[in-house]
């Protein structure tokens, strides 16, 4: 399964509503080490399988979103589980790291 | 489960350790790359245009490059945080925040850190509203009110590309001036939505779980301390070698400069340094490649002394072939 694409008009169907806790990568064109993140966030989505879901959101498409969850460096990635954002992780975040927070909440 | 063992353990993924990355895979090193994030301050040039043999490129765009030749030469990756190297009796430790990795050889070119401001606050707010790159994250602050802190031309620059982004730009300087071009600081004073001040510091920055304000007070008296109410704060006060975890264990210069000799020698045996880490002349991309190579190419020849193998040379391609191959091919 690969990463889903999240925007400020589904992030609500997606994300809040989500049966199962879902990893958020936000992210920007134009940020460097968000083109690092991208793949590792990939790599996590192949691996997680249906026990979580993993999205990306492109904060300049949908700033909405971002503004919301203060965003205010990028890569953050944050953990989101029964609709309530559970952990925040500022700036680049190895595969293992990730798998170790987003299986804390499983 | 990664490898824990490897033979070159470089630390740091700017140009050097890049570099020696390259050079250690094409001597046939495994070889692992320890970072925290990947093209170090290099990454963060809008446009590089002294890099031989290419016009012009963005800083990131070449810095991806040089990775995309080390992944092609199977260096690995590794994107935690060292905090700590040990001796032991045929290499060392590397110690990161979650695992632990030996080497025979360890290269460090961990570059230049922007410097602290050291002020209540800031450690807790940093990525959420304290922030040190105004490329990185000032497309996040449109129409918000943001700080810039420091008095030379990084800060005004950051004030600069800060103010056609932001709402309004304090640019606050503790000296009593900026220490710039005199054309620049025309530059500043005449853009509208930016306000600098000299003699004032920042003594705070507040905020529950982002940057809400800051209080500043006169630089020379310490009175008039006030809250000004503002969404970021960009630190732009320089850069330093974060070496302060290496200083009981390998010379420092007075800089915090990791202290080489020539041939990229650290005091410790077995441990080598290039570029903005050490006491080098020069922070520019092509040096701290050139350094990471020599540094690379003499981990190379370290390791194959100390194993008593015979030392190859870097012709053509990188695949190396064995003595009695080389008999048997000449011998058809």
């Amino acid at each position: 399964m690969s990463g889903v694409l999240l925007t400020d008009a589904n992030f609500e169907e997606e994300v809040l509503n989500s049966e199962t806790p879902v990893l958020v990568d936000f992210f920007a064109a134009w940020c460097g080490p968000c083109r690092l993140q991208g793949p590792i966030v990939e790599e996590l989505a192949g691996e997680i399988g249906d026990k979580a879901k993993i999205g990306k959101l492109d904060v300049d498409a949908s700033p909405q979103t971002a503004q919301k969850y203060g965003i205010m460096s990028i890569p953050t990635i944050m953990i989101f589980k029964s609709g309530e954002p559970v952990q925040t992780l500022i700036g680049l975040q190895t595969k293992e790291g990730l798998s170790d927070e987003i299986n804390k909440v499983i | 489960m990664p490898e824990s063992k490897y033979d070159a353990v470089i630390i740091g993924a700017g140009p050097a350790g890049l570099t020696a990355g390259i050079y250690c895979a094409r001597r046939q090193l495994s070889t692992l790359i320890i970072a925290k994030s990947l093209g170090g301050q290099a990454a963060l040039a809008s446009e590089v245009e002294n890099w031989p043999g290419i016009k012009s490129i963005s800083g990131f765009e070449l810095m991806n490059n040089f990775k995309e030749q080390t992944d092609k030469l199977g260096v690995k990756y590794n994107f935690n945080e060292v905090n700590k190297i040990e001796k032991t009796d045929d290499g060392f430790i590397i110690k990161t925040n979650k695992d632990e990795i030996e080497a025979k050889a360890v290269i460090l070119s961990f570059g230049l850190t922007p410097r602290d401001l050291g002020v209540p606050g800031e450690e807790k707010l940093k990525g959420r509203g304290v922030t040190y790159c105004a490329i990185c994250d000032g497309p996040l602050y449109k129409g918000k009110t943001v700080a810039v802190v420091g008095g030379g031309n990084s800060a005004l620059e950051a004030a600069q590309y800060l103010s056609k982004i932001a709402e309004k730009v304090y640019l606050l300087n503790q000296s009593d001036k900026f220490n710039v071009e005199p054309y620049l600081m025309d530059e500043i004073n005449s853009i509208e939505n930016l306000e600098s001040y000299c003699f004032t510091k920042i003594t705070e920055i507040k905020g529950e779980n982002k940057v809400e304000s800051i209080i500043i007070e006169d630089a020379r008296d310490g009175v008039e301390a006030r809250e000004i109410f503002v969404n970021g704060v960009f630190i732009e006060i320089g850069h330093q070698p974060k070496t302060g975890w290496l200083k009981d264990f390998i010379d420092l210069n007075e800089k915090g400069e990791i202290i080489i000799d020539g041939s990229n020698k650290t005091t410790v045996e077995g441990i080598f340094a290039a570029g903005d880490c050490t006491n080098t002349e020069y922070k520019q991309i092509i040096i701290a490649a050139g350094e990471g190579a020599k540094a690379a190419l003499q981990a190379y020849k370290y390791i194959v002394a100390k194993e008593g193998r015979s030392l190859r040379p870097d012709w053509g391609k990188c695949k190396t072939v064995e003595k009695e191959e080389v008999g048997k091919k000449l011998n058809k």
